[in-house]
């Protein structure tokens, strides 16, 4: 199959690993993965943060890169809920109709990384070898957005080596938020030093998610803490052989 | 040809308790700083939580019933003016007598004539919102009417002269001890030996509600739902306390909230069942007290209705915004809020807390007299979630967001970057100069505000040498 993949800005910049292991993971099943370079944001910090007008021209841009594409995959739950709810709504407030109807179309064809094994792709065991310990942090937009239920979870099982702990509250927002962590930094730290918390007492050495962004903010934060525990974007385990 | 009569207005300044003193993130710094408060918090909402979902859990139509009760109070907004008005009449047939208050103001001043009229010093008060919203018992107070909060949790926010932090647990960021002292401090009539046993406790506010109850002749009370097709009111409470104040005077006199009108009686079937579930984990709600106008010979013999705008017709006015209008005031929401568990009901400056106040008060007020609250959020989406009635609280906040105020370097740097996004060759240039690290310092821990937020209490990724985009080229 071929399948377009919508990097994110936050992975493209910071995190190209998880890009990059998104991309062999899918060619290793045999799929043909292309880059459409006039990608760029999905423009959600600008729509959560009440900047929804800047974000149309954001809107625009996905919609017309990836308009010709019959699937494309994104390395975030949080981005494909993005494009999938806000990016027909801040269309239709500017009262763009077309723009929403097509925006719609092409939210239906994104999928976050499990959505696409699972469902499209129907793997559930995608060969990989990970032997380590591992907990699964199920990121808010990915559990209560794009409800992606258990199929992260579907897909670690079947990692050979790989040993899941259960990461206690694991449906306890991390307190990322985009800008909530800058405009109420204290609060997002109180959530966040509970989320450490409760890694730690798994004794896992690693945290998963399939989110760069909520990694980058619990990664950040155990690494200030000093902790051992590492942060490693679920691709990246799919795609460890 | 029609007229325009222009926005409806929001809640006045000056009176009632929707705003607060200092923007969410201060007030937040204090409570977070409060180790017993998080503690009681977090064992309380925890405790909330599991029950309710146990029995939400035993019901195999919760999600019908919530698609049911969200689709009764849209239907109710479509067509409000029209309900209160059959309401209105039909409370009018049964020998009630029904006033309409625009704001606050109209409100106190309407039921502290009331009141005076009686001739009573001393009023009982049901647990209510919409009286703790107006700021009611100040109003009495300085009219010289001693209100009495008859719900023990009110009761205690009440002597502690404190404010409620919950919405239906209004002292649930006090523990025991602390209730203890409050009640010796400020009970009248308490034993001196009062411990902190909390049958104890219960004991002696019964003690000192009973006197009260038998001796004062006007109750005033909120409402849950007021039925449009009979007239009939309904309060909704645990300890049988509100009872007591709905039958035992000879006065009632109940503040609604205009959006708490129901269609008809057989509504009222999905919202008893989504309510006390989500409330407070119980399937059936312990006493629920009804009237219909004045029954000759029992109960109260003068009943009056005072139905209160105070900034819900603007509410009504914002097509996304209105959605919050539909709540039953379960306080779910709050229970399963990161936020709240962390800050408390305080911070949000408000009587409505958690959630649903970061998207209530700032539409009651307009957003410019509560521009923090609907930042007050990590979008996390648990509230939506637990909502009974569906209220789509994630999206009514990032709807309010665009209304607030935003500071002008925020803004432009929010500018430039929409601008370099939608240019993908700009933005990638772009990319490869960001070296927020750099600037940052060796691990990235000092950035200058507001990125200071972040560096305070975590570490800046690495930038990495090559981004993705260069290395798929390069390959
Ligand atoms: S918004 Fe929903 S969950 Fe929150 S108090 Fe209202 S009805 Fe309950």
């Amino acid at each position: 199959m071929r399948i377009a993949l919508f990097v994110t800005c936050l992975a493209d910049t910071l995190f190209p690993e998880a890009a990059k292991a998104t991309v062999r993971l899918l060619e290793r099943l045999g799929h043909e993965v292309v880059f459409p370079v006039e990608q760029t944001c999905c423009g959600q910090m600008h729509v959560n943060t009440g900047y929804q007008p800047e974000a149309l021209p954001l809107v625009r841009n996905y919609v017309s890169t990836f308009a010709g594409y019959d699937v494309i995959v994104a390395p975030s739950g949080s981005c494909v809920g993005s494009i999938r709810h806000q990016h027909p709504a801040v269309a239709a407030a500017a009262g763009q109709a077309g723009l929403a109807a097509r925006a719609h179309d092409v939210g239906a064809r994104t999928y976050e990384l499990s959505e696409l094994l699972v469902d499209v792709l129907g793997v559930e065991d995608v060969g990989a070898c990970f032997p380590h310990r591992v907990t699964y942090h199920p990121t808010c937009h990915s559990l209560r957005m794009i409800r992606v239920g258990d199929k992260p979870l579907r897909l670690l099982r079947h990692v050979r080596g790989l040993e899941l702990i259960e990461l206690p509250d694991a449906e306890q927002c991390c307190g990322f938020g985009g800008t909530f962590a800058l405009k109420n930094a204290e609060t997002s730290a109180a959530m966040l030093a509970d989320k450490m918390t409760a890694v730690e007492s798994t004794g896992a050495p690693i945290c998963t998610a399939g989110d760069a962004s909520c990694l980058m903010h619990i990664g950040g934060g155990l690494r200030r803490a000093g902790s051992p525990v590492r942060t490693l974007h679920l691709a990246e385990i799919l795609a460890a052989t | 040809m029609t007229t325009f009569l222009g926005m409806p207005a929001t809640a006045p300044r000056g009176v009632g308790h929707l705003r607060g003193d200092e923007p969410f993130p201060r007030a937040a710094h204090t409570a977070l700083a409060d180790g017993q408060l998080r503690r009681n918090l977090r064992h309380a909402t925890t405790t909330i939580r599991a029950k309710s979902g146990r029995v939400i859990a035993e019901l195999p139509d919760w999600q019908e019933l919530r698609s049911a009760g969200s689709a009764i109070k849209a239907d109710v907004l479509s067509r409000l003016p029209e309900l209160l008005e059959r309401l209105e009449a039909r409370v009018t047939e049964r020998g009630g007598v029904v006033h309409w208050a625009a704001d606050a103001n109209e409100a106190n001043a309407i039921v502290t004539e009331l009141v005076r009229r009686t001739g009573a010093e001393r009023v009982i008060k049901v647990k209510s919102m919409a009286t703790q919203e107006i700021a009611l018992n100040e109003a009495l107070e300085a009219a010289g009417i001693q209100p009495v909060e008859t719900d023990l949790a009110e009761l205690i926010v009440q002597l502690g002269q404190d404010r409620p932090s919950h919405i239906l647990v209004p002292a649930i960021h006090r523990n025991r001890s602390e209730i203890r002292d409050i009640f010796l401090r400020a009970m009248p009539g308490v034993d001196p030996g009062l411990t902190d046993d909390p049958p104890a406790l219960a004991a002696a506010a019964r003690r000192y509600l009973r006197e009260t109850f038998l001796s004062t002749r006007v109750a005033i009370s909120g409402a849950n739902f007021g039925i449009a097709e009979t007239g009939t009111l309904a309060v909704v409470e645990s300890e049988g306390n509100g009872r007591m104040c709905l039958t035992l005077p000879e006065t009632l006199i109940t503040v609604m909230g205009i959006e708490k009108v129901v269609p008809a009686w057989t509504d009222l079937e999905v919202f008893l069942q989504l309510l006390p579930r989500a409330s407070t984990g119980e399937r059936m709600n312990p006493y629920t007290t009804m009237w219909t106008g004045v029954t000759p010979g029992d109960g109260p013999q003068n009943f009056h209705l005072v139905l209160l705008d105070n900034g819900r017709s603007a509410v009504l006015a914002d097509r996304v915004g209105r959605q919050a209008l539909h709540c039953i005031r379960c306080s779910a929401c709050l229970n399963v809020c990161p936020v709240y568990e962390r800050t408390g009901g305080h911070a949000y400056g408000s009587v409505y807390p958690g959630p649903i106040g970061a998207v209530l008060s700032p539409q009651l007020t307009g957003v410019e007299d509560n521009a923090s609250l609907p930042f007050a959020s990590s979008l996390c989406g648990a509230c939506f979630d637990a909502c009974p009635v569906k209220i789509d609280i994630p999206s009514i906040l990032v709807h309010l967001r665009n209304q607030a105020p935003h500071p002008p370097a925020e803004k432009a740097v929010m500018r430039a970057a929409a601008y370099a996004m939608s240019r993908p060759r700009l933005y990638a240039r772009a990319q490869r100069a960001a070296k927020l690290a750099r600037i940052a310092g060796r691990r990235g821990r000092a950035l200058p505000p507001p990125l200071s937020g972040w560096t305070a209490a975590r570490d800046l990724p690495e930038v990495p040498r090559q981004t993705f985009r260069d290395w798929w080229a390069a390959r």
